[in-house]
């Protein structure tokens, strides 16, 4: 599907998104194996703008946005394996496929899993729920930039993993450590 | 039992249908997969990914597809390849076909080396050894 790659590689150009503007597609994290898996919740709204002219007056998720949200999950997964050393560019959705839609009111869970992690690039596999019924399946390439695309030069500072994605993991971490806190 | 020739091109060219959205029909052995299959340079690391799942092997970085060559000026010069180079170059492919490149060795050939039975030609030696 050569046009939704397209949409989606725009989406999720870092460049193309400033430094201040929020682009986050995933509420929280419920999971997150170190290397191995990550697996993050949505929440779906009418506040959000976006649902309202897709489609008017029949608000579902744009798949784009699933696979977007995918990327995030699996990307952090991603990153963080290499202690965000990398910057971890999605660089190929290797299949996305969707059988249902998504509406306001319902929640997505997005399990990613990692199949392969290289220097260079990083596979991940990954299956969407929409409250507990599966909804797709979304398996992504990522390549780590610094050590796939020699000759060009990016600026030195992580500009993938800026601070609203590493809070979600901090989020994610505070959570577990008051559950444990409490048993 | 090991594979077959046959067997390896089907696998092959099963991968490459899934890894680049192409027909079975258009992944003959002398297709390119740059040029007439359309692959871009990240699809090189699916492709790769693919084939050691698919047929259970490691393939090292650069071994396949050498990507340390370009860079060395001993091998390089003007855009094409030198003797050295073109020498280096055959040594690190022994799985490619190098009758048309060597009349011409512009780097911006290079392409045409990554057919499809380069591919077949290398997972036939790796799976022999």
């Amino acid at each position: 599907m050569p046009a939704v790659v397209l949409v989606i590689t725009v989406l999720a150009n870092p460049f193309s998104v400033g430094r201040n503007m929020r682009w986050i597609w995933i509420d929280k994290f419920v999971e997150f194996e170190s290397g191995k898996r990550a697996v993050a919740i949505k929440n779906l709204t009418l506040a959000e703008e976006h649902l309202h002219d897709h489609f008017p007056g029949y608000p579902v998720m744009p798949a784009s946005l699933m696979i977007e949200g995918m990327a995030q999950t699996a990307g952090i997964l991603v990153g963080e394996a290499r202690h965000f050393a990398e910057k971890v560019i999605l660089a190929k959705i290797r299949k996305a496929s969707f059988e249902g839609v998504a509406r306001p009111g319902q929640q997505l869970r997005y399990e990613a899993n990692a199949e392969l992690i290289t220097e260079q690039a990083a596979q991940t596999a990954g299956t969407i729920y929409c409250d507990g019924e599966r909804l797709g399946t979304v398996d992504l390439i990522f390549s780590h930039i610094d050590q796939n695309m020699r000759g060009l030069n990016f600026p030195e500072e992580n500009f993938v993993f800026n601070e609203d994605f590493k809070n979600l993991l901090l989020s994610y971490q505070l959570d577990r450590s008051a559950a444990e806190n409490k048993t | 039992m090991a594979m077959s020739r046959e067997d390896i091109f089907a696998n092959v060219r099963d991968t490459l249908v899934d890894a680049l959205a192409v027909e079975p029909e258009e992944v003959s052995e002398d297709a390119t997969l740059t040029g007439d299959l359309g692959a871009e340079s990240i699809d090189f690391l699916d492709i790769v990914f693919r084939l050691e799942k698919s047929f259970n092997v490691k393939i090292p970085r650069g071994e396949l597809f050498p990507d340390d060559l370009l860079n060395n000026p001993d091998y390089v010069a003007n855009g094409k390849f030198t003797t050295t180079g073109l020498e280096q170059i055959k040594k690190a492919m022994p799985h490619a076909d190098f009758t048309n490149f060597e009349k011409d060795p512009d780097v911006n050939k290079m392409p045409e080396l990554f057919t499809v039975k380069t591919l077949v030609n290398y997972i036939e030696g790796k799976l022999a050894a």
